[in-house]
């Protein structure tokens, strides 16, 4: 097309408006424009932006690395939990039939599954069989194991706390002498876990803050580095949204590549901590291997850091764009 | 076209810029604006440009009263104002068609009106074989046509030069005066603040003079009376 000066003052009074359709495929075509000038702007100094990505990606990973692992030993763990029963060690008094008429009362109840009698002599026996102590025991007069009843709960009462007031509950029996509840160490695990998972909300909360940090300091300074342009563009009746949109986008950019060195550092994290986690299950005859990120925790990584990119940028650019003004 | 009604403007130093200028141009006029440096001459054009607000009294533009255009709203009041710069104010990261052809993207024109304006601009001024280069590589007066064709691209209809020529020798003076005498015959107002008096005498336009802030002189006036 041959320009002519003349094209310019067709009508210099009203200015040509395009269309609804135009305006929004302008608008978005100029979004991707921006969307991906951002990124090329950044790789012109690929060195400083690899620095900023970097410190993005090893305060999320930490965390990141932290849950998976912590998911894994959860469910390792979690294979336990239903291996929780209740032992009611009767009173040395009690005969069978007395026994036998609680255990079906027991096994009544709701929360429990399977009630299980063990005789005291079969209790002996299991004992010698288990221990080896056969002599030992032949000089005793009296058979010292007490007649048992193993209370399988039902798998709905299963956490810590309807354990402990079932295990309570069944104490209450008259021919009770003695509950112990087999699991209380797996409960114990898991609060410790409950406690570790807290620890780390707490820490990528932190951590968090800190890439937003980092992410509104490059921001800023890359604000002040195109003072002029801005300056500029607002002489030339740009909008805050049309200055502001660039910044956005490479906050976008940092989260995004943050994110990905994120990623990549925990799965090389994982990598390296395989084998060795292989070679101790081994030792316990276990099969346990360690699970990857799954694909959710991969994608909320990437949604997280890119929100956390935005948002910094977000408030950087709220913060420095009102002061600079043409004077 | 532009109205000004006992307008005053006191920096928050307590240094008068101007005080009470009362003055009228109309739609297709072209004036100089002249007096000695300090003597209100920028800031009056800031004035029209909402870079600066008036303290006192009114500044008319378009039928619009620039004391009532919000912040927001400043962004789209100057895009019907096209203005031209001592020190160009040029992008030097930015070609010389990028630059010229920033005031359209920011309108959101679509790419091919772009395209065609941008060349047309360029064309205007004469620099259409330079589209591609840098800023840094063209003279002091090409860098000043690449930010009179940046400030024409978006058809204003009120053109502003502060010491459009203050860089350069006459025969380049003469020639941008001339682009500015082209833009007025095609009905666009034109407003150039310039202490070159020679130049502006023989040109033979109205004539605004300040001093420390006040219109003292104008030739429409004068031909009136």
């Amino acid at each position: 097309m041959k320009p002519s000066a003349d094209q310019l003052f067709e009508d210099v009074t009203s200015r040509d408006k395009p269309g609804i359709a135009t305006s929004i495929r302008t608008y978005f075509l100029r979004h991707a424009q921006v969307f991906f000038y951002s990124l090329g702007q950044l790789w012109r100094t690929p060195f400083a932006m690899l620095m900023t990505a970097a410190v993005i990606g090893i305060a999320l990973a930490l965390p990141t690395g932290m849950h998976v692992l912590l998911s894994n030993a959860q469910q390792l763990s979690g294979g336990w939990e239903g291996a929780a029963k209740i032992s009611l060690y009767l009173k040395q008094k009690t005969t069978e039939a007395q026994a036998k008429k609680l255990a079906n009362k027991i096994h009544k109840l709701d929360e429990v599954a399977e009630v299980e009698y063990i005789s005291s002599e079969k209790g002996l026996e299991e004992f010698k069989q288990r221990t080896g102590y056969d002599t030992a025991l032949k000089a005793l007069d009296d058979n010292p194991i007490p007649a048992t009843l193993v209370v399988t709960p039902d798998l709905r009462f299963n956490n810590a706390e309807q354990l402990e007031a079932l295990a309570k509950q069944l104490g209450k029996y008259k021919q009770v002498d003695l509950v112990q509840l087999d699991s209380e160490w797996v409960q114990r695990l898991f609060a410790i876990m409950d406690i570790v998972s807290q620890g780390i909300v707490i820490l990528g909360i932190m951590l968090s803050i800190g890439v937003l940090l980092v992410v509104g300091n490059t921001i800023r300074l890359a604000i002040q580095n195109r003072r002029d342009e801005i300056v500029i563009v607002k002489l030339i009746g740009g909008t805050d949204a049309f200055i502001r949109r660039p910044f956005l986008y490479t906050g976008f950019w940092y989260g995004f590549i943050g994110g990905f060195i994120a990623i990549v550092l925990v799965f090389l994290s994982l990598y390296l901590m395989s084998g060795p986690v292989e070679d101790l299950a081994g030792l316990y005859q276990s099969q346990f291997a360690l699970h990857k990120m799954d694909f959710g925790t991969i994608i909320t990584i990437l949604v997280l850091s890119i929100g956390l990119g935005l948002s910094g940028s977000w408030i950087a650019v709220g913060r420095h764009l009102r002061e600079i003004e043409p004077r | 076209m532009i109205q000004f009604l006992q307008a005053s403007k006191r920096y928050p130093s307590g240094h008068d810029a101007l005080l009470n200028v009362n003055f009228e141009m109309q739609q297709g006029e072209m004036a100089f604006l002249t007096g000695h440096s300090g003597a209100g001459k920028s800031t009056l054009l800031k004035l029209i440009a909402l870079i600066e607000r008036t303290s006192r009294g009114q500044v008319i533009i378009n039928g619009e009263n620039t004391s009532k255009v919000k912040a927001r709203r400043i962004p789209y009041f100057r895009r019907n104002i096209g203005i031209i710069f001592q020190d160009h104010q040029l992008l030097f990261d930015r070609t010389v068609y990028d630059n010229v052809a920033l005031p359209l993207i920011i309108s959101g024109q679509p790419p091919r009106e772009i395209a065609r304006r941008t060349r047309a601009a360029l064309d205007k001024v004469g620099l259409l074989k330079r589209e591609k280069s840098y800023p840094i590589t063209l003279s002091g007066g090409e860098q000043q046509r690449v930010g009179i064709a940046r400030a024409v691209v978006n058809k204003p209809s009120l053109l502003l030069a502060d010491e459009p020529t203050g860089n350069l020798d006459p025969e380049l003076s003469w020639e941008i005066m001339q682009v500015f005498e082209q833009f007025r015959q095609v009905g666009v107002t034109v407003m150039v603040a310039s202490h070159d008096l020679d130049m502006i005498k023989k040109l033979g336009h109205r004539i605004l003079v300040l001093k420390d802030g006040q219109l003292i002189g104008d030739t429409a006036q004068a031909d009136q009376g």
